[in-house]
């Protein structure tokens, strides 16, 4: 066990040696992964604090319920005390008819013509949101509440809500094929880099199988630099989002102080940030590993 | 501890480079593998090591048929071994004292006593002074020697030598004939190839004779 744990730090240094020795090829490796990954990083960078910002936003999708012309103010207040015990029904506002109007006039700058009508064409109207904001839920409330009595029409605006979760849904999908590809690219890249390697170290190779290396023994430096590259480029990539992240936060100051507004991008959180490096270096290692497979066997030791 | 019985070789597109040769080594004997250039002396030290399969015969070493071992058996094997190439195969791209470590590395040595092995190692063929050196910079000798560090650094029960004294002034052959005396005398079963005659008149050892593959009486 002992020599087992020393034979790997040997290792690890080893390919960290040669990782800085052929600085400038491994660094032009590590950029490329690096810009690769960046791409669907970014992009589920962006996703993630769309997310965040729709979520935070309390203003989420609202159920306006519009009363039957002849509502008394005995419906008004029965209706008022079923919303009340809803569970559903996180909070109302009441909007009286004659209140609407005046709104309207006011704010539309149609006085003249409101002024002109004869009678009020307004109902009164609630105006409710629901406690979770999902489509399901003001669904279901919105289908319950047109079966009562004295209610005449119920709009329900969830279509943006909707609209956002399918685009959501899609970037998601989009940063997933991005990231397929994008980890073929890096194992691939890999594959060719350790290929090199086991090119140039042949004789090495060649002389250890003489002298009674396993092929564990053979393969674990180039499994030990495949994986580094790949940590290198995950870290690279992280570097690469931040910088974006940082150079948006700027630009983005100056709009929220016009808006006398707080925003703000994050960038990845802890265990985002260790799944990259674990996922990058672990295709970094699948990379070696096909191409010591590969390659290994070619070198047959006479 | 090494024996063969009644072994061929053919390489594959070539002649029949062993033919139903027989002999078998005890420990801690030294013995010589003469013969002219093409003989086969070569291809029997590859037999031993596992390096070539016989075509029939078997090769037996501390019991093991080398012949019928699995693959995966085969580096367990080189490890009794002391190898040293006719072709010396040693790594230009790494310092003496790293060549010296690869053996040592192979077989899970810790560090600091792999660093001290290595060191007596090459204290014993006389390349002290040039740990830090590349091989390329050694003279002709100082390679031949180097090849015995990395070949005795881990203290292999057999040791393998194929043309040691190559293409060394007489002189120089008599060190290295003294050299492997010294290892025989401390129990290590030594097997040379070679056709310097002037060696094994110096050491005396057992000859095994061969003649275009077969064993010459
Ligand atoms: N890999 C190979 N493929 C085909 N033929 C080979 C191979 N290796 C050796 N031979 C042939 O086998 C025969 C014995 O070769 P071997 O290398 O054992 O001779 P040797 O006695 O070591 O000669 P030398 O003194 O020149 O080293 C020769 O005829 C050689 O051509
Ligand atoms: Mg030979």
């Amino acid at each position: 066990m002992k020599t087992w744990l020393s034979q790997h730090r040997y290792t690890v240094a080893e390919a960290l040696a040669k990782l800085a020795g052929a600085r400038a090829a491994s660094l032009l490796n590590v950029a490329v992964i690096g810009i690769a990954l960046s791409l669907p990083l970014g992009l589920y960078v962006a996703i993630v604090n769309v997310q965040d910002f729709s979520g935070r936003l309390n203003s989420g999708p609202q159920l306006s319920v519009f009363l039957a012309r002849d509502a008394g103010k005995e419906d008004i207040a029965r209706i008022e005390n079923h919303l009340r015990q809803h569970a559903a029904v996180r909070k109302f506002t009441f909007v009286a008819r004659n209140e609407a109007l005046r709104d309207l006039s006011a704010s539309t700058g149609l006085a003249d013509v409101v002024d002109s009508l004869a009678h009020n064409p307004l109902p009164d109207a609630f105006v409710i949101d629901a406690t979770d904001g999902s489509p399901q839920t003001l669904e279901a409330l919105r289908d319950e509440l047109r079966r009562w009595p004295k209610i005449a029409h119920v709009q329900l605006d969830s279509d943006w809500a909707r609209r956002l979760e399918a685009a959501i849904r899609l970037g998601k999908l989009a940063v997933l094929m991005l990231a397929a590809l994008l980890s073929f690219a890096l194992v691939a890249i890999t594959f060719n880099t350790i290929r090199l390697q086991i090119l140039t170290r042949r004789e090495e190779i060649e002389v250890a199988k003489l002298i009674g290396a396993t092929n564990p023994f053979i393969r674990r430096p180039f499994l030990y630099s495949g994986a580094l590259q790949g940590l290198a480029g995950g870290g690279a990539a992280w570097v690469i989002t931040a910088a974006c992240v940082e150079l948006f936060n700027r630009g983005l100051a100056d709009l929220a102080r016009l808006y006398a507004a707080e925003f703000h991008v994050r960038h990845l959180g802890l265990a985002d940030s260790l799944s990259l490096l674990a996922f990058s270096a672990l295709l970094g290692w699948l990379g070696a590993w096909l191409s010591v497979s590969r390659h290994l066997w070619q070198i047959d030791a006479r | 501890m090494i024996s063969f019985s009644q072994v061929c070789k053919r390489y594959p597109g070539g002649g029949e480079a062993l033919k139903n040769v027989t002999f078998a080594i005890e420990p801690g004997e030294m013995v010589f593998v003469t013969g002219h250039s093409g003989a086969g002396k070569s291809t029997v030290l590859k037999l031993m090591a596992g390096i070539e399969p016989p075509s029939s015969g078997s090769v037996i070493v501390n019991g093991q048929n080398v012949g019928a071992l699995r693959p995966r058996a085969i580096p367990f094997l080189r490890r009794h071994f002391g190898l040293i190439f006719q072709d010396h195969k040693l790594l230009f791209d790494r310092t003496v004292s790293d060549n010296v470590m690869l053996p040592l590395a192979i077989n899970g040595y810790e560090r600091k006593e792999a660093a001290r092995r290595v060191r007596a190692a090459l204290d014993k063929v006389g390349l002290l002074g040039k740990e830090r050196a590349n091989p390329i910079t050694l003279s002709g000798g100082e390679q031949q020697r180097l090849c015995i560090a990395r070949a005795i650094v881990h203290r292999p029960a057999i040791l393998l030598a194929d043309e040691p004294t190559g293409n060394l002034d007489s002189a120089y052959a008599g060190d290295i004939g003294e050299l492997f005396k010294s290892f025989n005398q401390v129990g290590v079963t030594v097997v040379i190839a070679t056709h310097d005659e002037s060696l094994a008149a110096r050491l005396t050892p057992r000859t095994i004779a061969l003649s275009h593959g077969e064993l010459a009486a």
